[in-house]
């Protein structure tokens, strides 16, 4: 039996049915065709799926998609500015080469947006302690981290 | 050596970088199809175990399914001889891996996939695979090349016999190959020696770890006709081997490479298609999608060999290397195929030896089929002989340093596995190393007593490989340049390849305009692999800006009524005494000097151009806990010449990354009934950010004889000195070598005897 879920993504009003035990990563991806948020493990582990829930970061693989039910969700989808060009931290990624095969990106640029709307001005371990979440295999994290700081500043 | 160029060795912003940041990019999962199927595959639950029976009665049966398969719906390739090499590794037979996509009588390792459903949504097939019945007769597994070699060891493939120097043993056997590069006189090296070191070294399976696991979608049509959307690292090895394992002409396959997410060697060989091929076909010509969860990944993938390898060394106490010799045992897995040839050819690739000889073998044992990863075979192998030289300096009283500069190979020089070396940049990269600001300094204070600090290096070799490229450039009206080319851009190649079509005509690389596109649109392309696609397929794109150039050059001379030999391209301007005119000039006028401007190239690059690497690290070793932290990093590498340096730098930091991982978290936990216990990313412990420090990278360039622009493969060499300069700074830490990987806090009190 499917649920209807009445929710907000990236402020625009969604509504849509569900499986009582989808996730809402599964919703985003099969049912409403955000594919930026990417499965790497689909438990928790990776970081590659996370979006901002209600001002939170959350791995979106390990939340309900019923959950989100009256909830404000925040996917890399949304977070360019409407009046064009990317968002500082998605600018700084290219700028500093912050990924490679770009699969953990998405993820990555969440988890930071998440960091510096908490804590603008982050140390390198900070930044190094909010991102251990999110998994990259191919940068050595070296680039993500610069990347972080530079948008700091 | 960058300074007076327009393109190559630029920062510019990589062309698929907004996609990749907004999330619009397509990986492997992304792809869907109207109508689409999805698949699940039903796996061993066993180590080894004969198949009795396979009864899909019920799964077939639940609503939603559409089809079932097993190996009864393949080919049977049993009796096939024929090898499939991509160019990476060592080759598997056909019949092995028609045998790794599907089990045909017995299963062979934990995960082993057994039947595939293809149902109208993932969670049916999922349930539908829960309803095939198996019957097993459970075999004893075979766990380590140790056990798999002895004498009385049951046989795991009854038909494998082993092949040394060409021929096959006469005896059933475990072991698939053994191999021996040998030249000088041991003996009598051994005995020129002063100081003689001889360890044994133990590593585990480790995976690839990309963090896109694999994905596919096929449809095979009415006609006959296949269509293939994968995430891959060679999109014409997926059309190959579908064609091999489905004995389907390769000119009814077309294969479409999506991004994607990693693949270190990882993502060379097909493990879904053929079975979704299958499925779509038995479905009905549907398309089928199959994506791997993390722990079909872990489990079925990757990884690389465990092994055992013991190193023998000696030395004069004047610095001078007088014999080494190794022996290499590595899993192969459940098939033939682990790296230990090429592991053979790293394992004392930096040096200059008189008396050298290597055995290796290739042993098969009931843990999953080996594949390719960066640098396959080199990492362990340079982590054994490595930390040898680390000892033989220390036993002499040298610097490790000085002792790899006395030694180190250079132009001239052979190779342990017989070419003679052409201009390489090893010594350079020592003497780098020695002046980095790193080596300069002195180790960060201990913060406490239960704490030591030590400093360790160690250095890396890697072939690299050319391969064969092809690509199509179009000139467009506005003066940029369409750029087709079938490399999968991993991290940045499309840009690396456009440079350097960029740089031949003078003019920037934002006008170049690249897309990787599918098998029926460009020439044939060897995989992304092997460190090859900047050297090999920017040969190709630098053939094909030779060839716009001169005809480019062609019309202009025509525009101006004039011999073409008296124009000349200058940055981006044509030129003939004071007349001039820009690239884009010239394009717009196209159609009055002859019409449109297109052309192709295919390449074959002869000699990659070896790479080296040499590392220094500094540690701090928790001699309560047993806990090493990496505290200071410095990667020296020979690159040739630097092509996109923002993403030379970023291959040696992932480089480097996985090699600490490999040093110090990452490993396959079987249990003795051959279960692995770890398959997800919690247990299988990938390095985080916050286990690494900043990567300082220093780029040497000495130019590769083998590419117009020197282009060396970067990708690879920096996995392999990684684990060596770890243990070596961690025996300068606590006096002690940790002589197993991974060197975990349990193996850090083991062997400081403190458990
Ligand atoms: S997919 Fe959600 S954490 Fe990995
Ligand atoms: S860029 Fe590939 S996993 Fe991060």
């Amino acid at each position: 039996m499917k649920t209807q879920v009445s929710t907000t993504i990236n402020n625009e009003p969604v509504e849509f049915l569900c499986q009582p035990n989808e996730s809402l990563l599964e919703v985003l991806r099969n049912t409403l065709s955000l594919t930026g948020a990417k499965e790497g493990c689909n438990n928790g582990n990776c970081g590659a799926c996370s979006v901002i829930l209600n001002g939170v970061l959350v791995n979106s693989c390990c939340v309900l998609a019923v959950e989100t039910e009256g909830a404000s969700v925040t996917t890399i989808e949304g977070i360019a500015p409407k009046s064009g060009g990317l968002h500082p931290i998605q600018q700084a990624f290219l700028e500093n080469a912050a990924l490679q095969c770009g699969i953990c990106t998405p993820g990555f640029i969440m988890a930071s947006k998440a960091l510096l709307d908490k804590n603008p001005h982050p140390t390198e371990h900070e930044v190094r302690y909010w991102l251990a979440g999110n998994l990259c295999r191919c940068t050595g994290y070296d680039k993500i981290v610069k990347a972080v700081l530079a948008v700091a500043g | 050596m960058t300074t007076d160029t327009v393109a190559i060795g630029k920062r510019p912003i990589r062309h698929d970088g907004v996609d990749k940041v907004t999330g619009r990019a397509q990986y492997g999962n992304d792809v869907k199809l109207a109508g689409t199927l999805y698949a699940h595959i039903l796996r061993s639950a066993h180590a080894h175990a004969r198949i009795m029976s396979i009864d899909t009665s019920a799964a077939g049966e639940l609503p939603g399914v559409q089809a079932v398969v097993t190996s009864a719906d393949m080919p049977d390739l049993s009796k096939n001889t024929e090898v499939i090499n991509d160019g990476e590794g060592e080759g598997g037979g056909l019949a092995y891996m028609s045998q790794n996509m599907l089990a045909r009588g017995k299963v062979l390792y934990h995960g082993h996939a057994i039947a595939a459903v293809a149902a109208t949504s993932a969670s049916i097939a999922e349930e539908a695979c829960k309803l095939i019945k198996v019957d097993y007769e459970i075999l004893p597994p075979l766990l380590s090349t140790c056990d798999a070699m002895k004498d009385d060891a049951p046989i795991i493939h009854a038909a494998m016999r082993t092949e040394e120097a060409g021929k096959l043993g006469d005896k059933p056997s475990n072991v698939a190959k053994h191999m021996q590069l040998k030249r000088g006189d041991m003996d009598a090296g051994f005995a020129e020696a002063d100081v003689v070191v001889e360890r044994e070294f133990f590593t585990k399976m480790v995976h690839q770890g990309y963090i896109e696991p694999q994905a596919t979608t096929v449809l095979w049509k009415q006609d006959g006709t296949l269509s293939i959307w994968a995430s891959t690292q060679s999109p014409w090895g997926v059309r190959r081997e579908v064609s091999e394992l489905l004995q389907v002409p390769q000119g009814k396959i077309k294969v479409t490479p999506t991004e994607i997410g990693g693949g270190f060697g990882g993502k060379l060989d097909v493990y879904l298609e053929p079975v979704a091929a299958i499925l779509s076909k038995k479905a009905g010509y549907k398309p089928v999608k199959m994506a791997m969860s993390r722990a079909d990944v872990l489990m079925a993938t990757g990884p690389t060999s465990g092994s055992w390898i013991k190193v023998k060394m000696g030395v004069k106490k004047n610095g001078e290397i007088t014999a080494a010799q190794a022996w290499m045992e590595y899993e192969a897995g459940a098939f033939p195929g682990s790296p230990v040839g090429a592991g053979m050819g790293v394992i004392f690739g930096p040096y200059r030896l008189p008396n050298v000889q290597i055995d290796g073998y290739d042993v098969i044992v009931n843990k999953p089929k080996t594949m390719a990863y960066r640098a396959p075979g080199g990492t362990n192998a340079a982590y054994a002989s490595e930390s040898v030289v680390d000892e033989l300096a220390e036993k002499i009283g040298m610097d490790p340093l000085r002792l790899r500069q006395l030694n180190g190979a250079k132009e001239g020089d052979r190779r342990v596995d017989g070419p003679t070396f052409q201009r390489v940049g090893y010594l350079e990269t020592v003497q780098a190393a020695i002046n980095s600001p790193h080596y300069e300094d002195g180790l960060a204070a201990a913060p406490a007593t239960n704490i030591k600090v030590g400093r360790g290096v160690a250095s890396g070799f890697w072939f690299n490989w050319g391969g064969k490229s092809s690509c199509n450039a179009a000139v467009n009206p506005d003066g940029s340049i369409t750029l087709s080319e079938g490399s999968a851009d991993i991290g940045g190649t499309r840009t690396s390849i456009s440079m350097q079509l960029a740089e031949v005509l003078g003019i920037g690389v934002e006008n170049i305009k690249p897309a990787v596109v599918d098998t029926d649109s460009v020439g044939y392309n060897d995989a992304t692999g092997g460190s090859r696609t900047t050297f090999g397929s920017g040969l190709a794109a630098f053939e094909v800006g030779t060839k716009i150039k001169q005809i480019m050059i062609e019309r202009a001379a025509k525009f101006w009524e004039i011999d073409a030999k008296d124009v000349t391209l200058v940055r981006g301007v044509f030129k003939n005494h004071s007349k001039q005119m820009t690239f884009a000039e010239l394009a717009a006028k196209l159609d009055e000097t002859g019409g449109q401007v297109v052309a192709s190239a295919a390449t074959d690059g002869k000699g990659g151009a070896p790479a080296f690497g040499t590392h220094v690290v500094d540690v701090a070793v928790d001699t309560e806990t047993g806990k090493v932290q990496i505290l200071r990093y410095t990667a020296v590498q020979d690159v040739g010449h630097a092509i996109y340096p923002p993403y030379v730098e970023g291959q040696i930091q992932g480089g480097v990354s996985q090699g600490v991982g490999w040093a110090l978290h990452e490993e396959y936990f079987y249990n003795d009934k051959g279960l692995l216990l770890n398959a997800s990313l919690l247990d299988y412990r990938m390095p985080t950010a916050l286990d690494l420090p900043m990567i300082e990278t220093i780029l040497v360039e000495v130019a590769s004889p083998n590419h117009p622009y020197g282009v060396r493969g970067v990708g690879e060499v920096p996995i392999v000195p990684p684990a060596a300069a770890v243990a070596n700074a961690i025996h300068n830490a606590i006096g002690v070598r940790v002589t197993n990987l991974p060197m975990s806090p349990g193996e850090v009190l083991r062997a400081l005897g403190k458990i």
